[in-house]
């Protein structure tokens, strides 16, 4: 039995000019324990309807979103399926309760009732794990986007969820915010073998991840591994650029330097630098 | 910008500041109760001396107390005058000075000073406390002094919750509006006209957008709060619990002992004579 399983939902709301806005289209995908997920699309694509989905903060006017094999529209199950799915929303501001980075991070832990000594556990482990135990004691305030971002994951990573789904969690933030985030979900992906769908418009941030689904108008438009980066087209019809690697390596291979499909600069260099070493041993 | 949500905290490590906030309200509304039970300038200058104590022990500089102060001072100052020039003296003692309407008479000066001392006790305490402790603490303290509501299913949870929240989200409310009236400045809105309707008026496109932005976040919170397993005060545990210690009991034991003092020197209930010499 899969983790989470989308079968055929569809879900539509009404926008702002008072017309039906269809949402999600006949979704189904599925998601097992410890995955890495890039979900990406532009805006208005159904990205964040999607993630909404999967806690039941939505129900889907038809088919059925299954976590453990439960479904989400039973009002009994939601508190437990909360527990197992965390989100991470865009806006950090947003998501602070209180006033102090510690009390903030022991909100959720505090609404499953745990006893304080296990909540202290948590927070500090949560904490530690963002690599912001040193502002522990101090208000959000005075913390940079990525930091208070960092918060915000530590809040939802204290109450243990076996899938984290970032909802455009690095939207907001400047370049090293945003790669401060990204090393701190890939750890722990790796490291707390934690399911991660990385809700997400840029590119370098969803080829990091394993698999790749592309939402286009509210359906799936492609769904798999890194190999979706060959074929530019997936991504071009639902509006998004290629990560800037591939691009590149895209203009060399048309000029007759095979590089192949890097992702990374250092994936990138190797096969740039591997490519014309072939090339001048062959003179 | 200072950080608006600490309100006017100032931080320093002293005995004051550890205390916990919950004997801190209670000896604080104890204090305000007595205040009103003194009566003579012994009494008065008995009550000045242990605030004055209290003040020393929070290591707060005593000008930055009067400093955040400064307009209630004013207002202080002008309230006593007018006690003094129109008190009127039923005694049938004479006037020291009179012009017109004006009569000044020895009792009223008293009477005066008494009012203008009353009101400096009963302001200085309330901002002690803020000084010394953060919107949380007393945020924290309030909730567990009010728990026994809980009995006449009052949900206490919710307001402190409510507190809580309303004191995390007024920076970014202040960033919000800053913003917005930078916007608005930009395209020509007149905010610096120095007629108060136009200001007025200039004030409505900044406050509709405010608005509908504070119930997006709103919205947004809820969801962050859902999603963080929120269902009310349910089954809901705390990270940190107040603990009283020693000295806040001893604290307490001290207040309840002035106080007693007071109540001593005003009704005098053994008819001690030193007391009656004591007081005018």
């Amino acid at each position: 039995m899969p983790f989470l399983e989308f079968k055929n939902v569809e879900y539509s709301y009404v926008g702002g000019d008072d017309e039906l806005i269809q949402a999600l289209k006949s979704v189904s995908f599925s998601v097992e324990r410890g995955e890495f997920v890039a979900l990406v699309g532009c805006n208005g694509s159904g990205k964040s309807t999607l993630a909404r989905l999967c806690n039941g903060l939505i129900t889907p006017d038809s088919g059925e979103v299954l976590v453990d094999g439960v479904s989400t529209t039973s009002k009994s199950a939601t508190f437990d399926i909360r527990k197992k799915i965390g989100i991470v929303f865009q806006n950090p501001d947003n998501q602070m309760v209180t006033t102090i980075v510690e009390d903030d991070v022991a909100f959720g832990p505090e609404n499953l009732g745990l006893p304080r000594d296990e909540i202290r556990a948590r927070v500090d482990w949560a904490l530690s794990s963002v690599g912001m135990s040193e502002h522990a004691g101090s208000g959000p305030f005075r913390l940079s986007g990525g930091q208070k971002q960092r918060v915000a994951i530590a809040g939802v990573l204290a109450i243990k969820p076996e899938l984290m789904i970032l909802d455009e969690a690095t939207g907001m933030l400047d370049p090293n915010g945003r790669r401060e985030v990204l090393e701190i979900v890939k750890k722990l992906n790796r490291d707390e073998n934690m399911a991660v769908i990385m809700i997400t418009h840029f590119m370098e941030e969803a080829a990091a991840a394993d698999r790749i689904i592309v939402l286009d108008k509210g359906s799936i438009a492609a769904d798999g591994g890194k190999e979706l980066f060959t074929t530019p087209e997936v991504f071009e019809q639902a509006g998004l650029d290629l990560p800037l690697y591939v691009r590149l390596a895209q203009r060399l291979n048309n000029i007759g330097l095979d590089v192949g499909c890097p992702l990374t600069a250092d994936e990138f260099a190797d096969a740039v630098a591997k490519a014309v070493k072939g090339g001048e041993g062959k003179k | 910008m200072r950080d608006v949500s600490m309100g006017q905290y100032y931080p320093a490590s002293s005995v004051v500041h550890r205390a916990d906030p919950r004997f801190k309200l209670v000896i604080l509304i104890l204090y305000l109760v007595t205040v009103f039970f003194c009566d003579s300038f012994f009494s008065f200058g008995f009550m000045t001396f242990f605030v004055l104590v209290t003040i020393f022990l929070s290591r707060v500089p005593i000008l930055k107390v009067l400093k955040s102060l400064r307009f209630v001072i004013v207002i202080l100052l002008f309230t006593t005058l007018l006690m003094m020039i129109f008190y009127s003296d039923t005694s049938g003692a004479a006037p020291l000075a009179e012009w017109g309407i004006f009569h000044i008479y020895l009792n009223g000066i008293y009477s005066a000073i008494k009012l203008g001392w009353r009101l400096m006790l009963l302001v200085l305490m309330p901002t002690v406390l803020t000084l010394t402790s953060t919107p949380t603490e007393l945020c924290d303290g309030l909730e567990s002094l009010l728990s026994p509501l809980k009995l006449l299913h009052i949900p206490v949870h919710v307001f402190a919750l409510i507190m809580s929240i309303a004191l995390s989200l007024i920076p970014s409310l202040i960033e919000e509006t800053d913003k917005i009236i930078n916007a608005q400045r930009s395209r020509g809105a007149a905010f610096e006209s120095r007629n108060p309707f136009k200001k007025i008026k200039a004030m409505i496109p900044v406050l509709i957008p405010l608005f509908v932005s504070s119930f997006r976040r709103a919205d947004e919170l809820a969801d962050a709060m859902d999603s963080r397993c929120y269902r009310g005060a349910k089954g809901r545990t705390r990270m940190k619990k107040l603990k009283a210690k020693l000295s806040d009991f001893v604290a307490l034991l001290f207040w309840c002992a002035i106080t007693v003092c007071i109540l001593f020197l005003n009704y005098n209930w053994c008819g001690w004579a030193f007391i009656t010499a004591l007081g005018i």
